[in-house]
């Protein structure tokens, strides 16, 4: 009996010793991370990337992402959900994080389709078509081409555009900045430059829903 | 006075159970991820944790014949993934395709220990508690 009694003590401890480290593990990470946001917001905001909504909303999210991640589709709607219901009040910045291996060159198409003012209406098809052009986590580029003919763009032109040194740069310069904001999975978030303590819809809400508050 | 075979075992289990949590603390918690060598000496430390345990209560001293083939396996697959940070064995008999190549060192504390070190020493010393219980209660 005493042995059964120091074995459930000793896992007890354990456990509790898992619990409370993850617990001041994360915290201290999110802190670091809040600390590290704070000091590399050059990093985080650029005047040429991509974005929605009223360029002065008091409410800032930047998002990396990537179109092949699977959050990133499920997070987009709800994004701009959050953005309908309180019009004017939050601006959405898109940045460039192509994680999945071949998705660079979709996000060169992307960057491509905004200079034809087909930025929304691309990432929407090619995030309801992901399943068609994501196979085994891996892009490939050369299957988003009846995605990318739905929306009418030119398709000569999109070629041309996606191929420039500069969209390349940007990309290489969206992934540098990611990494200095430690981002290392898409989709992450900054509302108003502050990194979500915990990934989760709930997170970002409350931050956003925060950042409204001070707002008001 | 003389560890018993329990004593030992529960020893054992002791180890086990850090490894495992350890091992899931740095992958869950930290976001590491693990490398393929990782995962098998994950498949032998993890049914450790429950087989030891059951095996302590009520106790069964027949529990060493099941647990220590397991450990055994894991032992030889961490000497393996010690080898080969350390470059002894050229990263070409690696079976790592995809993901975090084995020959990554992701922690190094002192200088020396790695996490396929830890994984190491406690693998040898499950394999020595489980022997010497293994001998005192077939004696």
């Amino acid at each position: 009996m005493k042995q059964r009694n120091l074995f459930i003590a000793v896992l007890a401890l354990l456990i509790l010793a898992f619990a409370g480290g993850a617990f001041f593990y994360k915290k201290q990470q999110a802190e670091q991370a809040a600390q590290n946001a704070a000091n590399n917001m050059a990093a985080l905001v650029r005047a040429d990337a991509q974005s929605f909504g009223n360029p002065n909303a008091p409410v800032h999210i930047v998002e990396f992402f990537d179109p092949a991640c699977g959050t990133c589709r499920e997070f987009y709607p709800l994004v701009k959900a959050m953005m309908t219901a309180h019009p004017d009040k939050i601006r959405l910045t898109m940045r460039y994080a192509p994680f999945h291996p071949g998705s660079e060159p979709v996000v060169k198409v992307l960057e491509a389709a905004r200079k034809q003012d087909k930025f929304e209406q691309t990432l929407e098809a090619l995030f309801a078509g992901q399943d068609r052009w994501v196979i085994n986590h891996t892009s490939h580029v050369e299957m988003t081409g009846p995605i990318l003919e739905s929306t009418g763009m030119d398709m000569a032109r999109l070629q041309n555009d996606a191929n420039a040194p500069a969209v390349a740069a940007m990309i290489a310069r969206d992934l540098a900045d990611a990494k200095t904001m430690n981002v290392t999975m898409t989709p992450e978030y900054f509302v108003n430059g502050r990194p979500l303590p915990q990934f989760g819809f709930e997170e970002l809400k409350k931050l956003v829903d925060d950042e409204l508050a001070k707002a008001r | 006075m003389k560890p018993t075979a329990p004593t030992r075992i529960f020893a054992a289990w002791l180890v086990a159970a850090v490894a495992a949590l350890g091992a899931l603390f740095m992958s869950e918690v930290m976001g590491l991820a693990p490398c393929v060598l990782c995962w098998w000496q994950r498949i032998f430390m993890f049914p450790l944790v429950l087989i030891l345990a059951l095996g302590l209560f009520p106790f069964d001293p027949k529990v060493t014949r099941y647990a220590l083939p397991l450990a055994v396996m894991g032992l030889g697959l961490a000497a393996f993934h010690v080898l080969l940070t350390l470059g002894i064995i050229p990263e070409a008999l690696a079976p790592c395709r995809q993901g975090i190549p084995c020959k990554t060192i992701q922690i190094e504390w002192f200088g020396f220990v790695t996490i396929p070190l830890l994984s190491l020493f406690a693998f040898l010393i499950i394999n020595g508690l489980l022997l010497a219980a293994h001998r005192s209660s077939s004696k």
